[in-house]
């Protein structure tokens, strides 16, 4: 990828993307979870897909992944990342404080999660864009962050030796619960999200 | 002991003392390379199973086959001899299961196919393994014995 390519402008357009999808998903985590969301402006990043795996800190970190794949006129990845007290903070508020993050109806709830979040994301970039975008079924990981955040660098391993991705935080407002969204769309992809917006 | 951390699609040899380390390692596969009488040793942290699959192919340590070949040259140059040379591969995991076919979520199980086929091409043995399931892995590789030790979260520790 050239990163020439990426000027100033493209980048706030990229940003305002990442932006609206993000306050959309925001308000359907707050309204499940009846609590008060907040999100950062989210950052559009341009790193070596070897540094992936670093982006959460330590490749060790135990976390949670869900994951799920964009298909049709956009392709690529969306991925929800919870650190592990998060996750654990989060399946409490859905299913009460006896709730434990292995049981299999606290992993369903979490894959329900990631599925709205990611859903609402995509449904309002598909919305702006005006291009059709489906989104897979979501599969979960809790493991190394490396071992999770490697599956996505392999996918752009394919392609790139760079990857651009879009990233949200999210913080409930006790900070019991605070996730990242990556928005991971392959390069002609983000060419063509552009284009339909009258960028280039 | 001196511990050099090998990252994602990197390759490093080193001579007797020392630790080589890989973390968090998925879908990639770890693949360790020994000559137990020179004391060298060598660890390769690939990505995807063949070069020639890419167009974008000039990091050599990104892939099983170019890796393992780089590997090898430079564990020669540092004085190994090649027919001393006896691997474990560690790795190639799938992070995410889907019910659907689709070819890249089985990278893990494709990466170490790969490695199997290289190693059997130079004429290598693989001595032991820890490949397969859906669990991340560290490993830390000893170059004073050439003993790799598997780290993971929940699935326990364990020396090959």
């Amino acid at each position: 990828m050239d990163n020439g390519k990426f000027d100033f402008m493209t980048i706030d357009v990229l940003k305002e993307i990442g932006n609206i999808g993000s306050g959309n998903a925001a308000t359907a985590l707050a309204s499940m979870l009846s609590t008060r969301i907040d999100m950062n402006v989210p950052k559009v990043r341009i790193i070596k897909f070897e540094e992936i795996p670093t982006l959460l800190g330590g490749e060790e970190e135990l976390i949670v992944g869900i994951y799920l794949k964009l298909k049709e006129d956009i392709e690529g990845s969306i991925m929800f990342i919870l650190d592990i007290e998060s996750a654990q903070n989060l399946v409490k508020m859905l299913l009460g404080d006896k709730a434990q993050l292995l049981e299999e109806m606290s992993i369903s709830a979490l894959l329900e999660i990631g599925n709205i979040v990611a859903s609402s994301y995509v449904n309002s970039l598909s919305l702006l864009t005006g291009l059709k975008i489906t989104i897979s079924i979501p599969a979960i990981a809790i493991d190394m962050a490396g071992a999770i955040l490697s599956v996505p660098a392999i996918e752009f391993g394919y392609i790139s030796d760079q990857t651009l991705f879009i990233e949200t935080v999210f913080k409930q407002k006790e900070d019991l619960v605070r996730g990242n969204l990556l928005l991971l769309p392959d390069i002609n992809s983000f060419e063509k999200m552009l284009s339909s917006l009258g960028v280039h | 002991m001196t511990i050099i951390k090998v990252g994602m699609a990197d390759l490093k040899v080193i001579k007797a003392p020392g630790i080589l380390t890989t973390l968090g390692l998925g879908s990639c596969v770890g693949i360790a390379l020994y000559d137990n009488a020179n004391k060298i040793a060598g660890l390769a942290h690939a990505m995807l199973p063949f070069s020639n699959e890419i167009i974008k192919n000039e990091n050599k340590a990104k892939f099983v086959d170019s890796g393992i070949k780089l590997l090898i040259e430079k564990m020669i140059e540092k004085g190994a001899k090649k027919e001393n040379i006896v691997a474990k591969i560690v790795g190639g995991s799938q992070m995410f299961s889907y019910n659907m076919e689709c070819s890249i979520l089985k990278i893990g199980e494709r990466n170490v196919m790969a490695a199997k086929m290289i190693l059997k091409n130079e004429k290598i043995k693989i001595i032991s393994e820890d490949t397969g399931g859906n669990y991340g892995r560290t490993i830390q590789f000893n170059s004073q014995d050439g003993s790799v030790i598997v780290k993971t979260i929940g699935h326990g520790i364990k020396t090959i």
